[in-house]
C-alpha cells in the first residue's frame, strides 16, 4: 500500500523547506508535462486551497442556480417546456452533487462547504442574483448564462487537477444540450407574435451585461489568475474567454433579429466584436451582496437548509438504529 | 379584448376516465415540482424532481391520448392550461398542499401504493394505448413507491419529532384516500369492457402495503373510515384554484400562441 504522507508535511523539520521546494518544482514539471494530479499526488497546499475554493464555489452556483430557473417551473407555458425545464434544474442539481464530490477529494467535506456558502463566506457565481421576470428569460438563461458557462467550462474538461476535469466532462455535455435548448425557446419566441419577440428583446437587455460579468473581473485585476494559469488550472484568461463569447454570440442575437443592448459595439478588422466598458461598480456589488437577488437566494438556501434539519436528523437516527439492531440482536 | 375561453371537452366515458388519470398525474407532479431547489438534501431536490418529471410524462401521454380519443382537436396543453376548476378531474389528494417534508412524502406514498398495483394491473387493459402508458407508468411508480416507503419507515423510526410530524401528516390526508377506489357508472361500463380495472380489487393490497410499512415505520393508519370525495367530478379543495392560477397564468395572459 501506498502511503499518503501529505500530513507528514507539518512535521517540523530543518530541511522541510528544501523538500517542499523539491516536490513544488516536481509538481510543476508534473503539470508543464499536462499530467493529471490525482487526490493521492502531493501538490502545494496553495494549489489545493485554489481548488476548493474554485470547486465549490462552482457547486454552490450549480446549487443556487436551481432557484432562478426553479422560479419559472410552476409557470411553464406549455407541459413540454415545463418537462425540459424540470429536468434541466434536475440536472444542475447533479451537477452540484458531483461537483461537492470533487470538491471532497481535496479534503474538504460537502457540508463544511454548504455551510461556508449559507454563512456567506463563500461565493456562488454573480448572474445567480438577478431575477427571472419572464418565460424569455429561461430562454435567455439557457442560450447566455449556459453559453457563457460552457466557453468557461470547456477549457477545464482539460484542468490539471484529474476529479476536476472529468467532473467537467460529465458537466459539459449536459450544459451543451441545455444551452440549445434555451436557444430554441428564443427562435420560438423571436418567430412569435410581436409581444413574444419584444418579451425576449427585453430579456437580452436585462442578461447581456450581466452575462459578460460571469468571466470575471478584468485580466489587470484579476487576483487568482497568475498561479492558476502557471497551474494549468485556467487556460485563458477571463478576457480572452469574454471575448470568444461575444464572437460567438453576436451572429446567434442577428439570427434572432435582436438587438445587442451596446450601442458602442463594433467589428474590428480582425472580425472581432469590440464591446463597450462594463460597469465594473456593479459587478462589484452583486459580489459584495448587493444584488437584486443576493439576499432573496440566500434566504431561500437557508431555509431549506433549516426547515430540512429534522428530516436530516431523523435520517441519521434511523441509520443509526439500522446499524445497533444486528448487535441488539445477538446479544438477545 | 375578448375573454379566454375554457376549452370545452366532450366527456365521453374513455375521455373522461383518461381526463382523470393524467389531471391525478399532473397535478401531483406540479406539487412535487414546487419543492425543486428546497428540499431538505440535495439528493432529494433530485429525487421530488425526477418523480415530477416521470408524472408530468404521464400526464402528457394521458392527455394526448384522451385529446385523440375525444377527437375534436384539442391536445395536452388545452386540456392542461384551459381547463378550470370545475373541469379538471383528480384526486383530491394530490391537490393537497406539500406541507412539510413528511406530508409530501406520506400523500406520494398513498398515492404511489395505489398507482403501483392500478398501473400493473391497467397492463392487460384491451385498451391497447392504456396498456403501453401502464407498461411504462407501472416501471416509474415501482420507484415512487419504493422510494416513498423509505422514508415513511425513515422518519416514523427517525427521531421523536420525525414520527410526529408523519404521524400527524398520515392523519391529516387519510380522508383523501377513499377517492382511489371510487368508481361511477361511466367507468363501471369501461371496466365490464375490460378496458378499465375496478379500483375496488387492489384495495386489499393497498391495505397490505400500507399496513407493512406504516408498522415498520412503528406508525399506526387512522380508524377513521370517513371519506372525503369530489375531485373526480370537478368539486375540489380550495387548493386546486391557486395550483391552477400559476400553472395556467402564461396561456391565459398570452392566448393562441406557440412557446
Amino acid at each position: 500500500m501506498r502511503m499518503y504522507t501529505q500530513a507528514l508535511n507539518t512535521t517540523e523539520t530543518d530541511d522541510r523547506g528544501l523538500e517542499d521546494a523539491a516536490k513544488a518544482a516536481q509538481f510543476q514539471a508534473r503539470i508543464d508535462a499536462e499530467e493529471r494530479i490525482e487526490p493521492n499526488d502531493w501538490m502545494p497546499s496553495a494549489y489545493r486551497k485554489t481548488l476548493t475554493r474554485q470547486i465549490s464555489q462552482h457547486a454552490h452556483s450549480e446549487i443556487v442556480g436551481m432557484l432562478p430557473e426553479g422560479n419559472w417551473i410552476t409557470r411553464a407555458p406549455s407541459l413540454r417546456r415545463k418537462a425540459a425545464l424540470l429536468a434541466k434544474v434536475q440536472d444542475e442539481c447533479g451537477h452540484g452533487l458531483y461537483l461537492y464530490a470533487a470538491a471532497e477529494t481535496l479534503g474538504a467535506s460537502r457540508e463544511e462547504l454548504v455551510d461556508a456558502m449559507l454563512a456567506g463566506k463563500a461565493k456562488y457565481s454573480s448572474i445567480f442574483n438577478y431575477p427571472t421576470l419572464t418565460w424569455a428569460d429561461i430562454g435567455t438563461i439557457g442560450w447566455l448564462v449556459d453559453g457563457a458557462a460552457i466557453m468557461n467550462q470547456i477549457p477545464l474538461c482539460r484542468c490539471s487537477y484529474g476529479p476536476y476535469a472529468r467532473a467537467m466532462i460529465r458537466v459539459c455535455k449536459e450544459e451543451s444540450f441545455h444551452q440549445r435548448q434555451g436557444y430554441e425557446i428564443m427562435v420560438t419566441l423571436c418567430r412569435g407574435s410581436d409581444e413574444q419577440k419584444t418579451m425576449a428583446q427585453d430579456a437580452l437587455n436585462r442578461w447581456w451585461w450581466p452575462v459578460l460579468m460571469m468571466f470575471g473581473p478584468p485580466d489587470a485585476t484579476s487576483q487568482h489568475s497568475d498561479t492558476s494559469t502557471k497551474w494549468k488550472i485556467k487556460r485563458f484568461s477571463n478576457d480572452e474567454l469574454r471575448q470568444k463569447f461575444v464572437d460567438a454570440t453576436v451572429p446567434q442575437a442577428q439570427y434572432l433579429g435582436l438587438t445587442i443592448p451596446d450601442p458602442g459595439m463594433v467589428q474590428d478588422a480582425d472580425g472581432h466584436w469590440r464591446y463597450s466598458e462594463i460597469d465594473w461598480t456593479e459587478f462589484k456589488q452583486v459580489l459584495a451582496g448587493n444584488g437584486p437577488c443576493n439576499r432573496d437566494r440566500m434566504a431561500a438556501r437557508r431555509k431549506a437548509h433549516e426547515e430540512g434539519a429534522w428530516v436530516r436528523e431523523a435520517a441519521a437516527a434511523y441509520a443509526a438504529k439500522r446499524a445497533q439492531r444486528p448487535t441488539a440482536q445477538a446479544a438477545e | 379584448m375578448m375573454g379566454i375561453a375554457n376549452t370545452e371537452v366532450s366527456e365521453t366515458p374513455l375521455v373522461l376516465y383518461a381526463l382523470r388519470r393524467a389531471d391525478d398525474s399532473l397535478i401531483l407532479g406540479h406539487r412535487l415540482s414546487e419543492w425543486c431547489g428546497h428540499a431538505p438534501m440535495l439528493e432529494e431536490d433530485m429525487a421530488l424532481s425526477n418523480i415530477a418529471l416521470d408524472l408530468i410524462g404521464q400526464a402528457r401521454e394521458l392527455y394526448t391520448y384522451a385529446a385523440k380519443a375525444e377527437g375534436k382537436g384539442n391536445d395536452e396543453d388545452k386540456l392542461a392550461y384551459l381547463r378550470d376548476v370545475r373541469q379538471y378531474r383528480n384526486l383530491l389528494l394530490v391537490e393537497q398542499p406539500n406541507g412539510d417534508f413528511a406530508q409530501t412524502l406520506v400523500r406520494q406514498f398513498f398515492y404511489s401504493a395505489f398507482a403501483d398495483l392500478y398501473w400493473r394491473a391497467m397492463m392487460t387493459s384491451r385498451d391497447t394505448t392504456l396498456a403501453a402508458i401502464a407498461a411504462k407508468s407501472e416501471k416509474e411508480s415501482a420507484y415512487h413507491l419504493r422510494h416513498a416507503s423509505e422514508w415513511i419507515i425513515r422518519l416514523g423510526d427517525g427521531t421523536e419529532e420525525s414520527h410526529r410530524r408523519v404521524q400527524a401528516a398520515i392523519d391529516h390526508l387519510w380522508a383523501f384516500t377513499g377517492e382511489l377506489f371510487s368508481v361511477d357508472d361511466g367507468e363501471r361500463a369501461l371496466i365490464h369492457a375490460g378496458i378499465a380495472i375496478d379500483p375496488g380489487t387492489l384495495r386489499g393490497r393497498w391495505l397490505t402495503t400500507l399496513s407493512d410499512v406504516v408498522s415498520e415505520a412503528t406508525l399506526v393508519l387512522p380508524q377513521n373510515d370517513w371519506m372525503q370525495q369530489g375531485g373526480r367530478s370537478g368539486r375540489h379543495s380550495e387548493h386546486l384554484g391557486h395550483l391552477l392560477s400559476e400553472l395556467q397564468s402564461m396561456q391565459r395572459t398570452f392566448p393562441g400562441l406557440t412557446w
